[in-house]
């Protein structure tokens, strides 16, 4: 009995082109994707383990501290990571990466005014445990303008890339922040045609996982595509 | 369907995907450990081989952002993953199989430093011929893309590839075949991807 992974559902995932998002305009391909049904070249993939990390690797507040602790809002951010049937995904790759409490990437194409944090470097990784619980510690990240239109502006955001256990489960995503006023406006947030969709990418505060008098905590759930069982196989008798 | 959970959406990588998953490639260093677009060591197994190429836009611009994943086959045709039981064939401790790379800033240009993979059984006993598997983001991406890369010295085995024979328009198989030339020691297969145009590279639903 092997397994197989559920069809994508598209309609929950933004189109390619999406012009609102002017760069999507010529980096979407027009014809239809090709439907595969699944070999192994897309139930396998890619396998991680703790020797591929190190300890404070989930640990932005500290992992590029120079002299000093990162400025910003402290905060935890933690969650699980399921399949399409509810089922923890143990030992998935969680990357993330961010921009600093100003709203400003380490990253030598950003050349946007606001200040390098010296003690934040804005990214991390974890790998999720047996139950699908992954957890890490940032400061959140600023707002900042991008050139789409002119005035448009990117609500807070965290980038999540999830490995899965089949290289078709492969996902890249962004988490938003609840009660931002950005999200609504935002072009990449809209290029998503569904409003179920969108709500399960803003983390809630999550008031009981806060630490007292150190950092607020905000949970967030993400689901990759489903495993069913190949129950019956229709290769006759006599084939090898 | 009943109970069963949507798949979360996808949104695009950005500009500054480099700093979660090749900060390097961002301009710092912070990770003891970082993941590389070589995928071999000295213990490898098999024939070692360069694959490089460019991502082109609908204007034929190159792409000077994007990061791409290969996922492939060891030189047995074995994937290193639980569920590959194809145990006629041995796995190489010696090869996940898997590597990340980023494109040059100026020009546009990625490479993997790899082995070709052995042929895979595909579904229902058909064998597939080897092929890279490649994923695709970037800034403009919506969503990731995905696409495989065969051998242009397969053209046997490229001819009854099941996934191959899926695409209906012939001249758009031509779009999978990575070309293969021999440069100085070195063997590279170029590989350029078309995202938009005439030349428009097949990308699969997996």
């Amino acid at each position: 009995m092997s397994k197989e992974l559920v069809h994508r559902n598209y309609d929950s995932h933004p189109p390619a082109f999406a012009p609102g998002y002017k760069t999507s305009v010529l980096r979407s391909p027009r014809n239809a994707l090709i439907s595969l049904q699944n070999s192994l070249s897309e139930i396998t993939g890619p396998i991680f383990g703790a020797k591929d990390l190190d300890p404070l690797d989930n640990d932005l507040i500290m992992n590029y501290a120079k002299d000093g602790l990162p400025i910003g809002e402290r905060i935890i951010v933690h969650g699980y990571v399921r399949d399409g049937f509810g089922r923890p995904m143990k030992n998935t790759l969680v990357e993330v990466w961010q921009a600093n409490a100003g709203g400003r990437y380490r990253h030598k194409k950003d050349k946007y005014l606001a200040p390098i944090d010296p003690n934040f470097g804005g990214c991390g990784r974890v790998l999720t445990d047996e139950n699908g619980y992954y957890f890490f510690r940032t400061i959140k990240p600023g707002p900042y303008p991008w050139r789409n239109q002119a005035s448009d502006w990117r609500p807070s955001h965290i980038h999540f890339s999830l490995s899965g256990e089949s290289f078709a489960q492969r996902l890249i995503t962004q988490m938003y922040f609840e009660g931002d006023p950005l999200i609504k406006q935002c072009p990449i947030v809209k290029t998503i045609n569904n409003d179920d969709a969108i709500r399960t990418l803003i983390a809630e505060l999550d008031t009981h996982a806060a630490v007292p008098l150190d950092s607020l905590a905000y949970r967030f759930d993400l689901v990759l595509r489903g495993h069913r069982a190949t129950l019956f196989e229709n290769r006759t008798q006599g084939a090898v | 369907m009943k109970d069963y959970l949507a798949e979360t959406a996808s949104q695009t990588a950005g500009p500054y995907v480099h700093i979660g998953l090749a900060p390097q490639a961002a301009g710092f260093n912070i990770f003891e450990k970082n993941f590389s677009h070589v995928l071999t060591n000295s213990h490898t197994q098999g024939e070692r081989i360069i694959v490089e190429g460019r991502v082109f836009d609908g204007s034929g611009t190159p792409v000077r952002d994007v990061l791409l994943e290969v996922w492939q086959a060891n030189a047995a045709g074995r994937y290193n993953h639980p569920a590959d039981q194809q145990t006629d064939k041995k796995l190489d401790d010696d090869f996940r199989g898997w590597g990340r790379t980023c494109s040059d800033f100026d020009s546009g240009v990625w490479r993997f430093d790899t082995i070709k993979p052995g042929a895979v059984t595909g579904r229902d006993g058909r064998m597939m011929a080897p092929h890279l598997n490649l994923w695709i983001v970037a800034r403009g991406i919506n969503i990731g893309l995905n696409t495989r890369m065969y051998f242009s010295d397969e053209q046997a085995a490229n001819e009854t590839d099941p996934v191959l024979n899926l695409i209906e328009w012939e001249v758009r198989r031509k779009t999978l075949i990575g070309k293969r030339e021999q440069r100085g020691d070195e063997v590279v297969y170029t590989f350029d991807v078309y995202l938009q145009g005439e030349r428009e590279t097949v990308f699969f639903d997996l």
